[in-house]
C-alpha cells in the first residue's frame, strides 16, 4: 500500500477497550535504560549476524525530524502533523525517552488543532476529522492529559458520524470506511463514552464486511487488507466482540502474510512491509495466533530496515526513513517482546502503563 | 514514498485546462499577482517548532499562505478556485484544500464534468490519495448513472499502471452498486486475470460479482463454471494463493458437496504429481480429510512422495500430510503443528456435519 494509505491509517492506532477482560497479556514494563541493548538480545541471537536495535538513534531521529521542520516532506505533511506526532511521541514512549519532549508545548499546540464543533483536525486551521480526533485524544493520553478535553463535545462530534447501518463517516463529507469505525470506538473508548453511539450497529456493519477468507476489507465486499483487518479486530475486541471473528480461518490468512525475508506483507502477492509488522501482528495477538509466524524472523526483518546510522526506519531495508515506519518498526518490535521496549497494546496502539492508567483507576 | 521523492519533482505546476496566458501569470509568485494584491498571505500555526521555508518550498509556503487566507475570508470565488489547484499541484494531501474546493464548486455551481477531468489530470501522480478519490466520489454522485460508464473507464485506466490499486477497486465496486454496468464486469476479471493469474484483487472482484450481479443468479448458478475456471487457473500456477482460497470460498456452506466433488481431489492429486509446490494442495486436502473425505491409495501414495522419509509409521495420512507441512512450510510450522493436534476433533466435528445432511 502506498505511503499515503498508511499515513491515514497510521492515525487509527488507538486503544483497547474492552471492560475488565485485557487482550494484552503482558504487565507494563519500563525500559531498563541503563542496560546496554548488547546484553538483552540473547534471544534473537540465531548466530546469523541478527543486529541490534539502534534505539538511541531512533530517539534522536525523532525529535530532530520534531525540531527541523524544513524539509519537503516535513513540509508536505503539515495537514497532518498531529498524526506524526502522535507516531513519534508513542515511539519515543517505547524507547522511554518521552520526557524529553516538552509537553506543555505539544499539549497547547494540539488543543489548538480543535475546532468548534469539537473535532480535530491534522494542523492548526485545518478542517476537523475523524482520524486527527484521534491522533489528539491518543497524544493526551500519553501525557495522561485526557482531562484537558471537553469529553462530551468531542464525543458528541463523533457520535453524530455514524450513519444508519452502523458505518461511520470520516467526516462531513462523508466518505465510509472501516478505518473510521476502528476510530471512532477507540476515541470513545478511550474518553469511556461507548454509549454515545450504537455499538451493535457499529459491530453489525464491521462483520458484514467479513470476506470468505476471514478478513476484512474497508467497505462490505472490498478485498481483504491487513490494514483494514486491524481496524476491524480492534474495533471488535475493543467492542467485545471478538466471538464474530473466525479466528482460525484468519489467524492462517494473516501468518500467510509472512514472506521468505521474514517480512509481511498486506495481501496475497504484495510486497513486505514494516508497517505490516504492526497490522498484521498485532491483530494475531489480539486474536491469540501469534505464535502461528516466525517471530524471530520478523525481527530480523524490521531490524533489517534500520538506518543504524542516522536513525528512523524504513518501509523495507535500504529505502529512506519517515516517522511513520519508525512508530511501526518499533511497535512491531515492542508486540515481538523485543528487549527494552515498553509493552504496546495490540488494539489500542498506545503503550500498556497508559492503558491501566485509564481503566484501571 | 514521500522519502524518495526527488526534489526537482516537487515543483509540479500543472494547470487546470487554462489557456497559455493564464499558464503565464500562473508562474509569477501571488505576491506579483495584480488579482492579488488585495489579500494578505496566513502563515501556518504549526505547533512548538514551526516549519522552516527554504528555497524550494518558498514558492509552496507563499501558496498556502494565500489559500489560508481566502479559506479564513471564507472566498468562494474564481480566483479562489484556481488557488485550491495550484495548492492541490504542490500537495494533493491537503484535505482542507480539497473540502474548500467543493465548497467553492458549489458555490459558482461550476461545471462537474471539468472537474473529473481535474481530477483525472492529478490521478495518475496520486493514485494512491484518499483525497483524491473522495473527490471524485462526490462528483459522481451529483452526477448520477450518466457517470457511470465513464467511471469504470477511469478505473481501468488506472488499474492499467496497477491493477491492484485498493481505491480504485473500492471506487469501482461503489460504481457498479450504485450506478450498475455490470454486464462485462466478470469478463473484465478475465481479462486482468489473463495478465496477472496472481492479481488478488481480480479474485476478489470475481466473488464480488458473482455474489452481487443481479443477473448471474448467485453462488448456486454460477458454481460449476466458476469451479472449472479456478481449477484451469490453479493448474496454471499451483503456487497462487488466491484461487486456492477463492476455491474455498466457492464451498463455503457447502462442504459436503465440496468433499464429495471428484473435480477437487483430483486436483489435488494432479498438482501433487506434477512436482511443484505442493504446499497449498496439501492444506487443501487436509480440510476435505477434516471433513471427511477418504483419500485413494493414488491420493496417498502421491502425498507420502513428497517427502518420502516423513509417512513412516503413520496410518493417518492427515497426520503425515502435517508432518510434511511441518518441514516444507517452515515458517509456518506452529500453525501445522496446531492443525496435526487438532485432527481429532476437526475430522470427528467434519464427519458428524457431513451426516446431517
Amino acid at each position: 500500500m502506498s505511503q499515503e494509505f498508511n499515513t491515514n491509517l497510521g492515525t487509527l492506532f488507538a486503544v483497547n477497550l474492552d471492560g475488565p477482560s485485557r487482550l494484552h497479556r503482558r504487565s507494563a514494563t519500563q525500559p531498563d535504560q541503563s542496560a546496554p541493548f548488547s546484553d538483552r538480545i540473547d534471544r534473537f541471537d540465531l548466530g546469523l549476524g541478527m543486529g541490534e536495535l539502534a534505539a538511541e538513534k531512533h530517539a534522536k531521529y525523532i525529535l530532530t525530524v520534531e525540531k527541523k521542520k524544513d524539509d519537503i516532506e516535513s513540509v508536505l505533511m503539515e495537514h497532518l502533523r498531529i498524526n506524526g506526532a502522535y507516531w513519534g511521541l508513542t515511539t519515543l514512549d517505547i524507547l522511554g525517552k518521552l520526557a524529553a519532549v516538552d509537553q506543555e508545548t505539544v499539549i497547547s499546540w494540539v488543543m489548538s488543532c480543535q475546532h468548534e464543533s469539537g473535532g480535530f483536525g491534522g494542523n492548526e486551521g485545518h478542517d476537523p476529522h475523524l482520524l486527527y480526533t484521534l491522533s489528539a485524544i491518543q497524544i493526551l493520553a500519553l501525557f495522561n492529559k485526557i482531562d484537558t478535553l471537553d469529553i462530551e463535545k468531542v464525543s458528541n462530534y463523533i457520535s453524530t458520524l455514524q450513519n444508519e447501518d452502523g458505518s461511520f463517516s470520516g467526516d462531513k463529507w462523508g466518505e465510509i470506511d472501516t478505518r473510521f469505525s476502528y476510530v471512532a470506538i477507540c476515541s470513545l473508548a478511550l474518553l469511556k463514552q461507548l454509549d454515545k453511539i450504537n455499538v451493535e450497529n457499529a459491530v453489525k456493519y464491521i462483520v458484514s464486511c467479513k470476506n470468505l477468507d476471514g478478513g476484512f476489507g474497508c467497505t462490505p465486499g472490498a478485498e481483504s487488507h491487513a490494514g483494514q483487518i486491524f481496524c476491524c479486530i480492534g474495533a471488535l475486541a475493543i467492542t467485545g466482540c471478538l466471538h464474530y471473528v473466525d479466528k482460525d480461518l484468519l489467524g492462517w490468512w494473516l501468518c500467510e502474510r509472512q514472506v521468505k525475508s521474514g517480512g509481511l506483507n498486506g495481501r496475497p502477492e504484495k510486497l513486505p512491509d514494516v508497517c505490516y509488522s504492526w497490522w498484521v501482528l498485532s491483530s494475531l495477538i489480539i486474536i491469540d495466533r501469534v505464535h502461528w509466524i516466525d517471530k524471530e524472523k520478523l525481527v530480523k526483518f524490521i531490524l533489517d530496515c534500520q538506518d543504524k546510522e542516522n536513525g528512523g526506519i524504513s518501509d523495507r531495508p535500504d529505502d529512506a526513513v519517515d516517522v511513520f515506519h519508525t512508530y511501526f518498526g518499533v511497535a512491531g518490535l515492542s508486540l515481538l517482546e523485543y528487549p527494552g521496549l515498553k509493552a504496546i497494546d495490540p488494539a489500542y496502539a498506545l503503550p500498556v502503563d497508559v492503558i491501566n492508567r485509564i481503566f484501571l483507576h | 514514498m514521500l522519502g524518495r521523492i526527488d526534489r526537482g519533482e516537487v515543483r509540479i505546476i500543472g494547470v487546470d485546462g487554462m489557456d497559455s496566458d493564464e499558464d503565464e501569470r500562473q508562474l509569477l509568485p501571488l505576491s506579483q499577482r495584480p488579482e492579488w494584491s488585495d489579500v494578505t498571505p496566513v502563515p501556518q500555526n504549526d505547533g512548538p517548532n514551526p516549519v522552516v521555508p527554504i528555497a524550494y518550498s518558498e514558492e509552496f509556503t507563499e501558496i498556502m499562505g494565500y489559500f489560508r487566507a481566502v479559506y479564513l475570508a471564507d472566498e468562494r470565488s474564481l480566483r479562489a478556485l484556481h488557488l485550491t489547484a495550484e495548492a492541490i499541484n504542490f500537495n494533493a494531501g491537503n484535505y482542507t484544500v480539497w473540502q474548500f474546493r467543493r465548497l467553492i464548486l458549489e458555490a459558482l455551481n461550476a461545471d462537474l464534468h471539468e472537474e473529473l477531468g481535474f481530477v483525472e489530470q492529478h490521478a495518475s501522480k496520486n493514485s494512491k490519495n484518499y483525497q483524491l478519490w473522495h473527490h471524485r466520489r462526490w462528483l459522481v454522485e451529483k452526477m448520477g448513472t450518466e457517470a457511470a460508464v465513464g467511471e469504470l473507464e477511469f478505473t481501468k485506466k488506472i488499474f492499467l499502471n496497477d491493477a491492484k490499486n485498493y481505491h480504485a477497486w473500492s471506487h469501482r465496486q461503489w460504481v457498479l452498486q450504485n450506478l450498475g454496468g455490470w454486464e462485462d464486469e466478470l469478463a473484465y476479471c478475465n481479462e486482468l486475470l489473463e495478465d496477472d493469474i496472481f492479481n488478488n484483487s481480480a479474485w476478489n472482484q470475481r466473488y464480488f460479482v458473482i455474489t452481487s450481479h443481479p443477473g448471474l443468479g448467485g453462488i448456486e448458478a454460477t458454481l460449476d463454471s466458476e469451479v472449472n475456471y479456478t481449477i484451469k487457473s490453479i493448474l496454471i500456477k499451483p503456487e497462487n494463493e488466491s484461487p486456492w482460497r477463492y476455491l474455498r470460498g466457492l464451498y463455503k456452506n457447502n462442504m459436503q458437496s465440496f468433499v464429495t466433488n471428484p473435480k477437487i481431489s483430483t486436483l489435488c492429486l494432479n498438482v501433487l504429481t506434477s512436482k511443484v509446490n505442493p504446499v497449498f494442495a496439501l492444506s487443501l486436502l487436509l480440510d476435505l480429510i477434516s471433513n471427511g473425505f477418504e483419500p485413494n491409495k493414488d491420493l496417498k501414495n502421491a502425498i507420502e512422495a513428497v517427502i518420502p522419509e516423513s509417512n513412516s509409521q503413520n496410518s493417518d495420512i492427515s497426520v503425515t500430510i502435517c508432518a510434511i507441512l511441518e518441514i516444507i512450510d517452515q515458517m509456518r510450522v506452529n500453525y501445522w503443528r496446531w492443525r496435526k493436534n487438532n485432527l481429532h476433533s476437526q475430522v470427528a466435528e467434519g464427519v458428524a456435519n457431513l451426516h446431517i445432511h
